[in-house]
């Protein structure tokens, strides 16, 4: 048990266990606590988690993770329609889908590092998704999305003479996926996501990833091929997207070429960042924010803003709605970019170089003759 | 000299760059065990030889050749997998991992190989490697400095930690490019003394130094590098004592 892991990671396996099956209880005196919500919460966890694994420990920033998560969308809806509306098999394909694309690209765009890998990302996750609009309509239904229709053949189904009335939806093991059931069926999915992080960032592979981000010419003369490490990470994060994606599919199941789109693998890699690149809660916590207040703020509009500043003067009040309206509803992105910002340059680190320094600052302030902390360095 | 316990033989190598002949017709032989010590002035070309033999550069023409394996158009990994192992000039370490991972590294290399997807396993339940990295530390006299962060050491303690990433692969061959640059007199003792200590077991060494002392008290042999030609070549004693090495370079330092 204890080379399995250490006592360290699996409290904290534990409490993140904890945390994640209790939101519907803690969430909601924020108003979060609904299914709907909570959902999301779970899927772009999974996706920032995987993410992750790319970018914080090995190093290489892809500015097209979002072509996974839609091809993910994809293949679950296709899953629902061909094979059954059970979810687990969908979830499957998915993954294998997405690992399969994610080798294709990543083994393209690993022959160049830095700002041009970034950039071969970028533009093959593009091709994509004008892909999806045009050529690829017979399998992905252009603008209108892919949907789950009465005619679908679902053979799986049909073999079991199982049959559906009114509107398909996935179902677990008849089940259906909406609700809460939805949500613990998406928590049970980032759980297992975080463990299996948790052990890759563990082991000796993920030791190399590390390695590689850190110096990836010493790898190379020391007797690693780094390529194969960089494309396994690829393909690890891409298959984590697919999977995200596919869950997205299982509580909304319309997929459309929307989910591939550069903003929303830029919104990944702001995820990742705002919460703390490299660190294992770091990108969940990241991804909770930002759906978090892309909800709230997302929704307000004039007629709340107007209420919300009415205690102000008049003429006041018209000008303070007038500039807070750009950044509420659409505008929410503003304040996103400028919350970044404001992260970036003073916590480099994200969220979680936020709580480290204020821990250090308690453990100081809490036991100021203590012996000082171990990375302490001896003086020269 | 007898030619058959010669481990590398660099053959008629040559090296442009743009206009600049960095290396001229170079024939070089490492006799096996043997410590061959290479000086010369600055810009003499030393480096740019490691860089040729290691495949980090391609030579202009010519080859190299490690005990029967031609090197020239292999990748750098696989000239490492094959027994070469090198200290650089500048550190090259992964500086945002502890030393104790430093040394893990090229030990998980060593008995891993190019690749392996060993994600399952614990790095935890690498005890074997762990004690070995342990030991390898002791070796240097850096056991106290393991949970460091390697960027944060001082910069002899780099290369110290360098050389324990070298000598945990036990190579056959090591290359060192001025392995007591930047280090303490102290520290330069140590080193010369854990680098003999490796000579008793058989290890083939080539040395770029500039110290003197580290060069005398460690070379079976000496090759003289002057713009990018061997000028001399031989015993210690018959290097010291050559006329044209005086005039190109030990001149008014010895
Ligand atoms: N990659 C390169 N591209 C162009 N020129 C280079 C390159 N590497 C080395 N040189 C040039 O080749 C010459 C030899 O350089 P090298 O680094 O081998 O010298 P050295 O003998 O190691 O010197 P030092 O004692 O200063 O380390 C120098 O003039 C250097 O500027
Ligand atoms: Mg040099």
């Amino acid at each position: 048990m204890t080379t399995f892991m250490s006592r360290n990671d699996l409290f904290l396996f534990l409490g993140f266990t904890i945390v994640v099956l209790a939101m519907p209880i803690w969430l909601a005196p924020f108003g979060a606590g609904y299914p709907d919500l909570l959902q999301r919460f779970m899927i772009f966890g999974i996706f920032a988690v995987g993410f992750n694994i790319l970018f914080g420990l090995t190093g290489y920033l892809s500015f097209g993770h979002a072509a996974f998560f839609g091809v993910g969308s994809y293949a679950a809806v296709w899953s629902f329609k061909l094979l059954t509306l059970d979810a687990i098999p969908a979830m499957i394909f998915a993954v294998l889908i997405s690992g399969l694309f994610a080798l294709i690209i990543g083994f393209l765009c690993l022959r160049r590092s830095g700002i041009y890998f970034s950039i071969l990302t970028l533009a093959f996750a593009q091709m994509s998704y004008n892909l999806a609009y045009s050529v690829l309509t017979p399998i992905t239904n252009g603008e209108t999305g892919l949907q789950l229709t009465l005619a679908d053949p679902r053979v799986l189904d049909a073999a079991v003479g199982q049959t559906f009335v009114g509107q398909p939806v996935p179902t677990l093991l008849g089940q259906q996926l909406g609700g809460y059931a939805g949500f613990y069926f998406c928590a049970g999915f980032l759980i297992l996501a975080f463990f299996i992080a948790q052990r890759i960032a563990g082991s000796p592979f993920g030791m190399m990833l590390k390695a590689i981000k850190s110096n990836q010419t010493r790898m190379q003369f020391t007797g690693f091929n780094t390529r194969p490490y960089a494309l396994s990470a690829f393909v690890i994060s891409g298959m984590y997207a697919g999977l995200a994606g596919a869950l997205l599919a299982v509580t909304d199941p319309l997929a459309g070429a929307e989910r591939m789109q550069w903003t929303a693998s830029g919104e990944v890699v702001l995820m990742t960042i705002l919460g703390g690149v490299g660190t294992l809660v770091g990108p969940v916590i990241g991804a909770w924010i930002i759906k978090y207040f892309e909800n709230i703020l997302s929704a307000l509009n004039d007629n709340i803003l107007a209420r919300f500043w009415s205690f102000l003067p008049e003429g006041v009040a018209d000008v303070v709605v007038k500039i807070t309206s750009k950044f509420v509803g659409d505008g929410w992105h503003l304040t996103l970019g400028l919350a970044f910002v404001i992260v970036v340059i003073f916590l480099p680190g994200g969220i979680m170089e936020g709580v480290r320094r204020i821990a250090a600052a308690f453990r100081r302030s809490g036991s100021s003759s203590a012996k000082p902390s171990a990375r302490t360095q001896p003086a020269e | 000299m007898e030619k058959s316990n010669v481990v590398l033989h660099v053959a008629d190598v040559h090296k442009r760059f743009g206009g600049l002949h960095a290396l001229a017709d170079i024939d070089l032989q490492v006799e096996e065990g043997k410590t061959h010590a290479i000086i010369g002035p600055n810009g003499a070309g030393k480096s740019t030889l490691l860089n040729v033999i290691i495949g980090k550069l391609a030579p202009t023409s010519g080859q190299v050749v490690f005990d029967g394996t031609v090197l020239t158009g292999r990748k750098p990994y696989q000239i490492n997998q094959l027994g070469i192992a090198r200290v650089f000039q500048t550190p090259e370490i992964f500086a945002d991992l502890s030393v104790l991972h430093n040394v893990m590294i090229p030990a998980l290399a060593k008995r891993d190989g190019m690749f392996t997807l060993n994600m399952l396993r614990s790095l935890d339940s690498e005890t074997g490697i762990r004690a070995e990295a342990e030991h390898m530390l002791e070796d240097v006299g850096m056991t106290n400095r393991r949970e460091m962060l390697a960027g944060s050491l001082s910069r002899g303690d780099k290369r110290r930690m360098e050389l324990a990433m070298c000598l945990i692969q036990h190579p056959r061959l090591l290359l060192l490019d001025e392995p007591t640059a930047g280090m303490s007199r102290h520290d330069t003792n140590t080193t010369i003394e854990l680098l003999k200590k490796i000579k008793s077991r058989g290890m083939t060494k080539v040395i770029i130094e500039h110290d003197m002392h580290v060069v005398f008290s460690l070379a079976d042999k000496i090759s003289v590098l002057a713009q990018g030609r061997i000028i001399a070549d031989g015993s210690p004693d018959e290097v010291r004592g050559n006329p044209k090495v005086q005039e190109a370079y030990l001149g008014g330092a010895h």
